[in-house]
């Protein structure tokens, strides 16, 4: 896993590599806070604005909430980091079988 | 360390299982436990075929038989089928990757006694008021309906169970992702492996969909919510699709792992490499994955429209595609092996035609239109007792004989094995080749009793024989391991010769720390590799060192015993006054129990390398 420490008994190897790397994520996590922020204020405006569409509002609501998850995934907790495959192939599978239930929900269920 | 081989008194050997956290005790927790509802749902079989044996019958009452047939479908599958598997799995997962343990050995003592306490309280209906009589997938318009506590056993013993079977699957997900051996790449697991890991990954996936449908039923049934009650606004419908997104899945749950078994079998003894090892891998995921799109298969009659029961037939017909790679590899292994007939042997040759004939009726039950006329008739049941029995109990009979030297040290009689083995097989064609066509005559399922001179009798006569000879293929089964247990001759390492995957590189049974030193994994079928070079064991990946170990511990028990007191609570809330009280309390016990895991600090030990050291002079001869 990425966040491991390293192994070469030497810690001051690549400390100075670590901690560019470190200052590069801090600025990815600000920057990712404030889109955060940004989509959360958006969501609320389009849900405010009383004059568009529930069949845009619905939608473009949840794409934001998909947004902000994937952020919060990436960025956060440290998902595009290397060694994360296995966590990512059952997190996706996962997303499928939900979206497939909720999908057949609401499509083939008679009411 | 030498306390392992003192001999014990029955209380110190009771309480080490009951507290035990090595896998191989608990695979043997779990094979005793499984054996014992095989049995106990054999035996409901028993009552079912002699019911059907003649028309008019009233061996027993039409009510007693619901309760017989839904117990004897609920038993086989939840408290027999899979937890045979888990014991295999348990047995033998951790030693073919190389590890030393699962990788949460509290957690699968923890999901053994949830499925334990699950499948007693089921079970402790019959003396209770009455089992329940709606059906092994329990409809919601029929469950609710049900009178009595029936249903309510049912909702109650199954959740129990299938937190334990989610408990189960995580860990061993967990297990194979993270301690594989030096060496053992994904693509260098033996078949029983990568089976179960796709098996658990469905468990992970399809369990919270039976979860929630539960919930749902002991919501609707014990705490007055609706969800299932048309007239209330629910949807009776729902429950369906909950059950079968779980349930589909779960009958691929229960066949990877024979799958995985019989691979392992026939390349053992065919002596060959498993032909085609990654199409094998890539089928077994394949299949995995179409297992999510199919559920709506057990619900063409529900009244889907035509596109949605048009979308699952071919998508059920695609399933066929990767099953079928799977029989011609397992045939192209044998050819040209030099197959040795022992009994497992035996039974992975009669599985490969067995099965297809049940996935040919499977094919036949997915084309939606025919479908129609096949629903809820003895094809239907003839159909899923050829996969499920062809392929499921087939598996976990041979994988008895296989694998019964690794966890015991000792071998069963192969001439009793071969005589079970035929009985079985003739009595479980003779049983259910006959039901297609009673089917296909026009005797729906789940019926109590049927009609002289409607051209049944001598179908269901034949069908009711044929189970006399599976039940005594079962006798002989039991006769043959009290004896090897009394002679009690210890057998080798590799006791079939042939031995290809790790667990043979160990001794039988293996010592309760598995391998001294990881062995070093140099490709597919590494004991096998060794062999071929001329070395008797495998080539350690590490220097001889301290080895950590966790404690035993009786928490695990008493979560689970909590969550069982809790549902007598749950059940007898509304008729008792001590209902709720013993609700509380039996919550209280369980949410206390994993209290004191969380603060209490449990470090485990670690075995010394002088011990280990020690062990060389009587290695293989280890109790």
């Amino acid at each position: 896993m990425a966040n491991q420490q390293s192994t070469s008994g030497n810690p001051r190897v690549d400390l100075e590599y670590r901690r560019k790397k470190n200052v590069e994520e801090m600025r990815y996590q600000v920057i990712t806070f404030a889109l955060m922020i940004f989509l959360t204020l958006i969501a609320f405006a389009a849900v405010g604005f009383g004059d568009v569409s529930n069949w845009f509002t619905i939608p473009f609501i949840l794409l934001l909430a998909v947004v902000q998850v994937i952020f919060q995934l990436y960025y956060f907790m440290h998902m595009s980091h290397k060694g994360h495959e296995a966590p990512q192939l059952f997190l996706y599978s996962g997303a499928l079988v939900g979206f497939l239930t909720v999908l057949a929900f609401m499509t083939i269920i008679w009411w | 360390m030498s306390t392992n081989a003192q001999k014990k008194g029955f209380g110190a050997v009771l309480w080490d299982y009951l507290t035990t956290v090595d896998h191989k005790k608990i695979a043997i927790l779990y094979l005793i436990a499984g054996g014992i509802f095989f049995i106990l749902g054999g035996l409901e079989a028993m009552i079912i075929r002699i019911q059907l044996a003649i028309p008019d019958n009233n061996f027993v009452s039409a009510g007693f038989y619901n309760e017989v047939l839904t117990m004897h479908g609920t038993t086989m599958i939840f408290l027999a089928a899979m937890p045979l598997l888990f014991a295999f799995m348990n047995a033998v997962v951790p030693l073919q990757i190389g590890a030393r343990d699962v990788a949460f050995p509290f957690l699968n003592s923890l999901g053994f006694w949830l499925f334990f306490f699950g499948g007693v309280f089921l079970n402790l209906s019959w003396f209770l008021g009455g089992a329940p009589d709606a059906g092994w997938t329990s409809y919601a318009s029929l469950s609710l309906a049900s009178e009595g506590h029936g249903i309510d056993f049912y909702s109650l013993g199954l959740q129990i169970s299938g937190f334990g079977t989610l408990i189960a699957g995580i860990n061993f997900l967990v297990t194979i992702i993270n301690m594989r051996a030096p060496g053992m790449t994904y693509m260098r697991m033996p078949l029983f492996t990568w089976t179960t890991f796709v098996a658990s990954a469905l468990i992970l996936f399809a369990f919270p969909a039976l979860t929630v449908g539960i919930f749902f039923l002991t919501f609707d049934r014990l705490f007055g919510s609706n969800f299932f009650d048309p007239t209330m606004g629910g949807n009776t419908v729902i429950w369906e699709h909950l059950f079968w997104i779980f349930g589909h899945p779960e009958v691929y749950i229960l066949i990877l792992p024979a799958f995985g078994i019989f691979s392992d079998i026939i390349s053992t003894f065919s002596r060959k490499r498993l032909f085609g090892y990654s199409s094998m891998v890539f089928a077994t995921v394949l299949i995995g994955f179409l297992g999510f799109m199919v559920w709506a298969h057990h619900m063409f009659t529900t009244g889907l429209g035509p596109i949605a029961n048009a979308i699952f037939a071919v998508a059920t017909m695609a399933i066929a595609v990767p099953t079928g790679i799977k029989i011609f590899n397992w045939l192209f292994t044998m050819w040209g092996g030099s197959i040795k007939f022992t009994t497992p042997m035996l039974y992975a040759v009669a599985f490969v035609p067995s099965f297809v004939m049940g996935g040919v009726t499977g094919v036949m039950l997915a084309a939606a239109p025919a479908d129609y006329q096949y629903h809820d008739s003895y094809f239907v049941v003839a159909h899923f007792h050829y996969v499920i029995i062809g392929g499921v109990v087939l598996s976990l009979l041979a994988a008895t004989h296989f694998y019964w030297p690794k966890m015991f040290g000792t071998m069963l009689n192969e001439f009793l094995g071969k005589i079970t083995f035929w009985l079985f097989l003739i009595g479980f064609h003779l049983t259910f080749f006959i039901q297609h066509f009673l089917g296909l005559m026009g005797m729906p399922r789940r019926i109590f009793t049927f009609l002289p001179n409607q051209g049944l009798e001598i179908g269901n006569l034949v069908s009711s024989i044929g189970a006399f000879f599976m039940a005594v293929a079962t006798i002989i089964l039991l006769i043959n391991i009290v004896i090897t247990s009394v002679k009690n001759v210890k057998v080798g390492n590799d006791p079939w010769g042939d031995g290809r995957t790790l667990e043979w590189a160990i001794a039988s049974p293996p010592p309760y720390y598995n391998f001294k030193q990881l062995p070093l994994v140099r490709g597919l079928d590494p004991y096998w590799i060794e062999k071929m070079e001329g070395k008797k064991e495998m080539t350690p990946a590490e220097p001889l060192g301290d080895i950590h170990m966790p404690n035993g511990s009786f928490i695990p028990f008493m979560i689970s015993l909590g969550l069982f007191i809790a549902a007598f609570g749950a059940m007898y809330r509304l008729d008792y006054g001590w209902g709720l009280p013993v609700l509380i309390i039996g919550l209280v016990i369980t949410f206390g129990s994993m209290f004191v895991r969380s603060i209490k600090d449990d470090h485990g030990y670690h075995i010394h390398k002088e011990e280990l050291m020690d062990d060389d002079d009587n290695k293989g001869v280890k109790a």
